[in-house]
Parts: structure tokens; sequence; C-alpha cells
């Protein structure tokens, strides 16, 4: 408690080059927590987005679909029994049909995956309803980013070729009746949605599907053929993707951190060197030399305390602003779920554990200069003539 | 039935390494000095005044013989029992006053109590009281630069005293002074000395701090060749 008044009273004593080493720190703390708190935003947004458009509250796999591996979506395909079914038409689950096929637009071949989903489902947020309207051709719907791709727009025809059940090629002309705008590269990218009545008929899997997209109040669990793959697991290459950037930007963190910690650890060897006097006066005046290592290294550890006041002082004004507006990455295509305007998140763990690894930090870059004082002795400091 | 002496010391040398060899600072000192005495150790520069001060405030140990300060041999003193002797028994007061630039005056002397946690009521009553010997009550708030060299020393024996110690240890305490405040400080030490029964030792080389002494004890090349008594006018 004492080192700790007598740090304070130093600290503040010391008055610029206090301050210069607070700003430096308050900053690393306020990039840290907003780096941090723009990918932990990044990355609800993005969980949220993928639920929303592509896996609901998990999926329900044919066993042989791997949604990696196109040369499994011939074979992946069952009849839905009554009891799926009876669950379908609760809205519980909603079935995909998913087939491989090329398009032709503007006269080149692109191989894209069919998917048949139905127009009445309100599980995901695909704009299916709008496959229900009629048309001579096929009504199809695509994302903005296919739509880019293949160069088309609501109302173009293009021709669609594949393969029924039995692996015979047919072909038909289908319609672009919405382009829908998710920011969800896996619902979109190479992808055209047509009802899934459409789709069975066109190949030949009468009520088949390739697997069904569970709502909020399937209770989880396998059904019958069905593999239930939980959203943990299905959101698992997104959390990889945004640890591997959240361990990029430790990097950064850790750099501008040691540059505010290296100031800390300056001010700190220059502080001994040039306090000495003070040093010797602290043991006269009755401090063991292991007491006056503590004030130092309180007095250096107190530059964290500080920091994390003055970083609260702009922060949260700056974290609160951020919060409400968000940050506007423009219309990113990065291939990867990221939303165009990210709102970063600020949890307590964060904040807190960045306060602690800031503290613990500067008091351990404070101690090891301040343990040459232990060294010291007293009558040499008094005259300062150490080196 | 004898009076033990306060600081008693028995056929003490230091030796300080220098090179390959060693440089010895005093030789086979013998000396007692007794409560209430305002003592001075002369002698020209590097006659060995600060190292015998330095030992005596448990500051730095004897290479060979014993120096007893309050009874305790300063070479069996652990750290932490040689911060304590300090804190609660001797006083420091040192040539460029050593003040802590960023405390106030009143926080510079509260200092030592603070490390005694004495509460702050108690702290408070008994810097006052200090700064009432020394005259410096209208200086409470001061930071040290915004004193006077005099007026610094002045703070320093308000520090060193207001824990009522046994023994002030002053190390040339007048050599940054003018002769006005020199004169100005010893009678404040003086007063003390003869009021609060302290006892006061210092190194010096100042003709004006001789004039105050009662026993003035010379050291030459790290020996003692003169101690007396001195008969002040």
């Amino acid at each position: 408690m004492l080192a700790l008044k007598l740090a304070f009273r130093n600290l503040i004593g010391a008055g610029l080059r206090t301050w210069l080493n607070v700003a430096i720190l308050s900053f690393a703390f306020v990039l840290i927590i907003f780096y941090n708190g723009l990918i932990d935003g990044w990355n609800r947004q993005g969980q949220h987005d993928t639920r929303q458009w592509e896996i609901g509250n998990g999926q329900l796999w044919h066993p042989s679909y791997d949604r990696y591996d196109p040369y499994t979506f011939a074979d992946s395909h069952a009849l839905l029994s009554k009891k799926v079914q009876q669950l379908v038409n609760k809205g519980v689950l909603t079935p995909v049909l998913i087939r491989q096929a090329s398009v032709f637009p503007q006269g080149r071949e692109q191989n894209i995956i069919l998917k048949g989903i139905d127009p009445n489902q309100k599980i995901l947020k695909i704009p299916s309803s709008l496959l229900s309207q009629p048309t001579e051709d096929y009504a199809a719907i695509i994302g903005k980013r296919m739509a880019k791709s293949l160069k088309l727009k609501i109302g173009d025809q293009t021709l669609l070729r594949w393969r029924d059940k039995n692996g015979t090629f047919d072909a038909h002309k289908i319609r672009i009746v919405s382009i829908f705008n998710c920011d969800v590269p896996s619902a979109d990218n190479g992808q055209i949605y047509l009802s899934l009545a459409t789709l069975q008929k066109m190949t030949n899997l009468k009520n088949e599907a390739t697997l069904l997209v569970a709502g909020k109040d399937y209770r989880g669990g396998n059904l019958e053929i069905w593999k239930f793959k939980s959203t943990k697991f299905l959101l698992s290459d997104l959390e990889a993707l945004i640890k591997a950037k959240k361990g990029g930007g430790t990097v950064l963190e850790g750099m501008l951190l040691m540059l505010a910690l290296l100031a800390i650890f300056d001010t700190q060897v220059l502080s001994i060197f040039k306090r000495q006097k003070e040093i010797g006066t602290y043991i006269a005046l009755g401090m063991t030399r292991w007491q006056v290592v503590g004030v130092f290294t309180v007095e250096g550890g107190t530059h964290s305390i500080l920091a994390a006041i003055l970083g609260a002082a702009y922060g949260i004004p700056l974290f609160i602003y951020l919060n409400t507006t968000g940050i506007n990455f423009g219309a990113p295509d990065m291939g990867i779920t990221i939303a165009q305007v990210i709102f970063p998140y600020y949890s307590l763990q964060l904040i807190v554990t960045t306060i602690i690894i800031v503290i613990i930090s500067a008091t351990i870059v404070s101690y090891l200069p301040a343990r040459k004082i232990a060294k010291m002795r007293p009558a040499d400091a008094l005259k300062g003539k150490l080196q | 039935m004898a009076i033990t002496p306060l600081i008693q010391i028995e056929q003490m040398t230091k030796r300080f390494p220098m090179g390959k060899g060693s440089f010895t600072a005093l030789k086979e000192i013998n000396l007692n000095i007794g409560a209430g005495e305002f003592t001075g150790i002369v002698g020209p520069s590097g006659s060995g005044k600060t190292t015998l001060l330095n030992i005596i405030g448990t500051l730095d140990t004897p290479s060979e013989g014993t120096a007893k300060v309050l009874e305790q041999n300063v070479s069996l003193l652990s750290n932490r029992q040689a911060a304590q002797l300090r804190n609660r028994h001797l006083g420091f007061i040192f040539q460029t006053y050593n003040l802590f630039p960023v405390y106030t005056v009143f926080e510079n002397i509260e200092f030592a109590l603070l490390l005694q946690h004495k509460p702050a009521s108690e702290r408070k009553k008994a810097v006052m009281e200090a700064l009432e010997w020394v005259g410096l009550t209208d200086k409470v708030k001061s930071k040290p630069s915004m004193l006077s060299g005099g007026e610094c020393q002045r703070v320093a024996i308000a520090r060193s005293m207001v824990k009522r110690p046994e023994i002030v240890l002053a190390d040339e305490p007048t050599a940054n002074l003018d002769s006005e405040n020199s004169h100005h400080i010893l009678q404040t030490m003086k007063k003390l000395n003869e009021e609060l029964k302290v006892t006061f030792l210092f190194a010096t080389h100042d003709e004006k701090v001789m004039k105050y002494l009662n026993r003035m004890i010379t050291l030459k090349d790290g020996k003692v060749a003169d101690d007396k008594s001195m008969h002040l006018s």
C-alpha cells in the first residue's frame, strides 16, 4: 500500500515524462481493444449471417454428402420419410437438394451448384418465395457475387445443363427472378437456387433431398439416416479463419505493446540512473533495498493503470461511437463472410484480459531494471556514484 | 553503573576494493559517543569522515573490528534490521539536502513516519511540530524547488527530527550554505540537541560548525588524530 502511495506521488510529480509514457501505453490499450473488438464483431456478425443465410440451427446431412467434395453430390440424396415430412410441414426443417450443373452465360460454360429450396421455407433468409412465381422458364435466384460472376441481372435468361439421377444430360433455360444481397459468400458464390419441386422434377428425384436445414425448434441429434451437423461444426471454418486473423493481429498488437513497454523500460533505466540519490535517501530513511525495488516496480506498473484510465477517457466515447455507427468496409468481396458494416463487439472479458495483460507486462518491464537497486551500495547511491 | 555509549567503535577498519588491491579508508578506529553529544568528525577530504558516518548510519559495514550503534552490531544486522534501526533511531542530514523533488515540504517530512505506519493525524501533528522547530510552518505546501538552500536544509533537519531519533548524522550540512544560513542551521540543531537531548554527529571541515561543537574528533588518513572536548564561549 505504501509502495503504491509513493509510486503514485512520484509518478504524478514526474509530470510530462509520466504522461508521455501513459499516453503511448493508453494508445496501445485502445488499439488492442479496438482491433480485437473489431474481429469479435466480425466473428459475431459472420456467425449470425451464416446462420441466417446458410446453416440455420444446424443441418442434417445425407450420409454421403461432403460439402467440400462436389463428386459426392450426385449420390447424396434420399427420400424424405413421413416423419421428416411432418417436421418439414411444421417448419422445423427445410429440405435442400444439391446437384452439380453448368450454365452458359454469353456462350461460355461455367460449372455451378444447383440448390433446390422450398419456396415456402422460413428458416433461411434466402428469398425463396420468389421462386414460386410463374414463368415459362425455370425461375432462379442468385446472389450478388454470382450475378457479377455470370454477368447476369434480373430478367436475364441463360441455359442450364444438368444430369438427372441416371446421369442423363438435360438442358433448359432459367430466368433470374431475383438477385439477393448477402454477406455469406458460401451461400452465394457459384450457386443457383431453384424451387425444390422444380429441381426434384428435373432430376427425377421426387421428394428427395441432400440435406435438411434445421430451424430454431429442432432439438438436435441425428434423424433416421440424416446425420446432424451442429452450428459449431458448420462454423468451424469461419472461426478458424477469424482465429488466424486474430493471430496476425496479435503480432501487430504485440509490436505496439512492445513499443509502449520499451518506453516504460527506458524510463525506468533512466529513472534509476538519475534518481540514485533519491534511492540512497529512501534507504537512509529506513526502507530496505527490496522495498525501494517495490516502489520503482509499482511506479512503472502504475503507468499502465493511469494508461487504462486515460484510455478509458477517450476510448469509451470512441468505442460507443463506433458501436453506434459501425465501420463501413464498402463492399468487401474477400471470399469470406464479412458484413459491409461491421459493428465492433467489446466484451468485458476482452477489456479485462487486455488490462491484465498490459498491467502485468508493464510491471515486469518495470521490475527488470529496478532489480539493480537491490545490488546498490546505499553509500554509493547517496553520492550518485553508480554507473 | 557505567552508562553504555550510543555509539561504540572498536578497532574498526574499512577497506574498499580498488583495482586488484584495496584502499583503506579507516584504520583501527576506536571511539565512543555518548547520549546528547554535539560532536564533529573533522578532517580534510578523503580522511574517512563520510565513511565513518556511513558505517554508524548502517549504510555500510566495517571490514574489520566492530561498530555498535544503540548496542547493535552493524556488521551483524540484516538488511531489514538495519533499515528498522535507521527508520526508528537514526536521522540523516546531507550536504545536498536530498529532499524528494516531487514531494511537498509536508510530504518530505512525513515520509519517515509513513514508513512507521503512523496514523495520518499523528503524522500531521508530528510534521507540524517539526516545522515549528525549524520555523517553516508557512512553507508546508511548497516543493523543494521553491525553497532557498537554507530553507531546504531546514526541511532536511525537520525530516531527520520528526521521528525523534536518538542520533542525527549530518554529513557536511553547511557546505552548500552561506554564512548566515549556516549559523541559522547550526543554531537550530544546537537548540534541538539541548532541548530534545538528541545526539548530533557531524562530518565537516567547515570552521563555522566547529564553533558549535562540544567535541571534535579529527581524522587524518583514516586514523583518529585527535579527540578533544570543546569549551563553548
